[in-house]
Parts: structure tokens; sequence; C-alpha cells
């Protein structure tokens, strides 16, 4: 089966007038995405210390979230801040990828997905960290610390689902197969890629990242007993601001507040 | 106006919100004080990206300095580099200690990627048994996780390693 190619000027992106701009937004929706995704399951996790790990990594991600959304609003000299970038951005001006705006599902979809999230998050933080643009190498080195707790926890989940009970394996095998292809988009190269490699020295080996990811990936997935899916078949858009109908539900619920008082404070 | 070591002596004055036992100067995240004519800029690192505390922390600066006269206060939040809690002394650790709390083990190298655990058993800041076990890495603040002593039977925070 082919991919479909991957193509940057889309009826719906303006014409990237600001590559770095885009790629910080890139990173932060990413995780404000996720971040909120978490948060869902405040007060609904399994066992209370999951609930609280969940609402914790959910804070972390939010953190991170806060960081590349200010420095963005910062390099767009629009006057947007953090909060204007997160509350008062329609789904399609959004640019996470997919996979961070699949719903819950049952623990593990929400496991699966955080595992995969968490292996390619930590790889691209340590490559940013060590890149020529200071406010992002000074992010990616803070979030890089935190994100390594995420991925520890996330991956023991994988082992202890997979290698569980037959439903908790069967579950798990079932969301791993279907999460799979959302994961080809984390690692797409475009004209926004070459524009930041070229003009703020932020240069990433996406093949790199790949390899290094899918070997993290079958080492844990091996020792959770599951099967690493095959089929080529990946979904993207969510770079371009082609999403799922669940990201527009997700920032229905997330922005209400913000923009039915804005400007409030408490 | 005050001098630079009368200021740390102030700063030290001001507690961690939800560790209050030990100081923002202990816990290594004051990283500058730079005084110009009448105004006092003070630079800190936030512990953890989504820390709430931090901006009380900027707010618990600014009154302890204002309560000492210093009125043109700017708190600086600066992310390079990262907030490592090997900065905490042996002090403080001890102080986390008699509060309860098991203090931090020594932080992974820089962009190390494991997804085992290294570090050995915690000791229980009560009877200081090693016959523990870790019940959650995240704990009732991002810097905790909590344990479990099978001697004394307490369950416990530990500062995390960052």
């Amino acid at each position: 089966m082919t991919e479909p190619s991957f193509q940057v000027a889309a009826p719906r992106s303006t014409p990237i007038a600001n590559p770095l701009f885009e790629y910080l937004l890139r990173l932060g929706d990413d995780r404000l995405v996720l971040g909120h995704r978490l948060s869902e399951w405040c007060g609904h996790g399994p066992i209370l210390e999951e609930d609280i790990a969940l609402s914790n990594m959910a804070l972390d991600l939010i953190g991170h979230a806060t960081s590349l959304l200010a420095l963005a609003g910062e390099i767009e000299r629009q006057g947007r801040d953090a909060d204007k970038l997160a509350y008062f951005r329609d789904a399609v001006a959004y640019r996470n990828a997919l996979l961070v705006e699949i719903p819950n599902g049952d623990f593990a979809v929400t496991m699966v997905r955080q595992f995969l999230f968490d292996a390619y998050s930590v790889l691209l933080w340590d490559a940013l960290s060590r890149c020529e643009h200071e406010g992002l190498a000074a992010i990616a080195a803070k979030s890089l610390k935190e994100d390594k707790y995420h991925l520890r926890h996330s991956s023991e989940w994988v082992v202890r689902l997979g290698d569980g009970t037959e439903e908790s394996h069967q579950r798990a095998q079932q969301a791993l197969d279907s999460l799979w292809r959302y994961t080809g988009e984390l690692f797409d190269h475009d004209a926004v890629d070459d524009a930041v490699a070229a003009e703020a020295f932020i240069a990433i080996d996406h093949d790199a990242l790949h390899s290094l990811w899918l070997t993290m990936v079958k080492d844990v997935v091996q020792r959770a007993t599951l099967t690493l899916p095959t089929d080529p078949a990946m979904r993207r858009g969510g770079r371009r601001g082609f999403h799922t109908e669940s990201l527009g539900h997700m920032l229905a619920a997330m922005q209400i507040v913000a923009r039915s008082h804005p400007g409030a404070s408490w | 106006m005050l001098s630079p070591n009368e200021i740390y002596g102030v700063l030290n004055t001001v507690m961690d919100p939800e560790v209050p036992v030990i100081s923002v100067v202990e816990l290594g995240i004051v990283r500058d004080v730079a005084i110009q004519n009448d105004a006092v800029t003070i630079t800190i690192t936030p512990t953890y990206s989504g820390c709430p505390a931090m901006r009380e922390i900027e707010a618990d600066i600014r009154t302890a300095l204002v309560a000492r006269g210093v009125h043109d206060v700017h708190v600086k939040l600066v992310l390079s580099p990262a907030w490592t809690t090997d900065w905490i002394g042996p002090d403080a650790r001890e102080k986390l200690r008699a509060y309860g709390i098991a203090p931090p083990g020594r932080a992974e190298p820089q962009g190390l990627i494991t997804l085992t655990r290294s570090r050995v058993a915690v000791q229980c800041p009560f009877c200081r048994s090693n016959d523990t076990r870790l019940q959650s890495e995240f704990g009732s603040t991002a810097c905790k996780a909590i344990h479990v002593c099978h001697s004394c039977r307490q369950p416990f925070d530990e500062f995390k390693a960052l």
C-alpha cells in the first residue's frame, strides 16, 4: 500500500509566513491537547494513585505547552500570549498531530497513546536540547527531565497491561493496532522543518528519530507480549489543521470558560 | 537599600508553599539577585514546568521584600540551566527528612533515557529502614513520589530526583 504524499500547501493553511512560529505551535499544541486529554481522567482514574499520576502528567504537559506557546507568541509579535493561543484558536488553527487528540477510550487506549507519544517526546526533547535556538533548547532540557518520568510510567503500564490478563492483553493489542496509524505523522518532515533548520538552527533528523523510536517501542511491545502492527497505512493532517471531529468537541469543553468570560481573572 | 547578602537573608525566610520547611534559596530556585539603584531583580527557575506554586513563590518573594522596604521588585523566570534536585544542599535534605519526606537521590545525567528505574530502595524518613517499596511515582505534588515502609508501616513521600 502506498502512503498518501504529504503536502505542505494545504487549502486550509495559510502560506507559512513564520516557520518558527508554526514549528513552536506544533510542539505546543501536541502537549496542550494531550495534557487536556489526560486531565479528562481526573476523578475517573481506575485507582487513586493513577488518578493522581495522570493529573500530574497533565500538569507537566500543560506546563510545557505554556512555555512553548508563550515563546511562539513572542516570536509572532501579534500580542498573543500562551492563553490567547490556547483558548482563542479554532480546531483548524491547531497544529497538533492526530495521535494526541484521539479520545481517551479505555485505560489501555490512554496508556498506549501516552507511551507512543512519550517515547517520541523524550527523543525529540533530547535532540532539541542540543539545538542552537537558545529559548527552545532551554524548554527542551527542562521538559525532557519530566517526560522521562512519564515514559517510564507509561511503558511500565503497557508491559503490565500486555503481559497481564487475557482481557488486558487483548485490549492493549487493540489499542496498539488502532493507534498505530497515527504514529507516522510524528516523524513527517516538511517545509516548516526545512525553514527552521535554515533560519533558526533547529535541525532534527526525522529518520534517525523514527528509527530510535521504533527500537524503543519494539523493546516495550515485546516485553508486553504484544505484536507490533505492520500495516504501513498512516493517517495524517493535524500538522496542517485537518483534524478529526473529536478535537472540536475537546476544544469546546476546554475553551468555554475563557471564551464566555474573556479577560476574566480569579 | 539592602545589600545582596541581606536580600539573600530575606529570601531565606520565603518557604516553598508545598514543602514549608525549606526556603526558596535552599531549594536552589533563586538563581540571581541583581540591584540597580532602587530596583531589585530576583531571577528564579521553576522546579516543575507545571508547578502551580511558582506564582505563589513569586508573590511571596515580593511580599517579603516589600516588608523590608524594597518596593521596586522584579521577579524574572529563567528555564536554563534547568533546575535539578542536586542543588538542594545537605542541611536542607536533613530538614526534609525531619519533616517526613525522603530527600532526593542523585539526578540522572542529562540526556540519558532509561526505561527502568536506576534507584535502589528509598530509605524511610521515619525509621530509616531500607525495606520500602514504591507505591507511585506521582504523589500529592509534581515533585513527590509515594512510598510505603514495610518496617514501620508508614506511607511516606519522596522528593523525586530531577
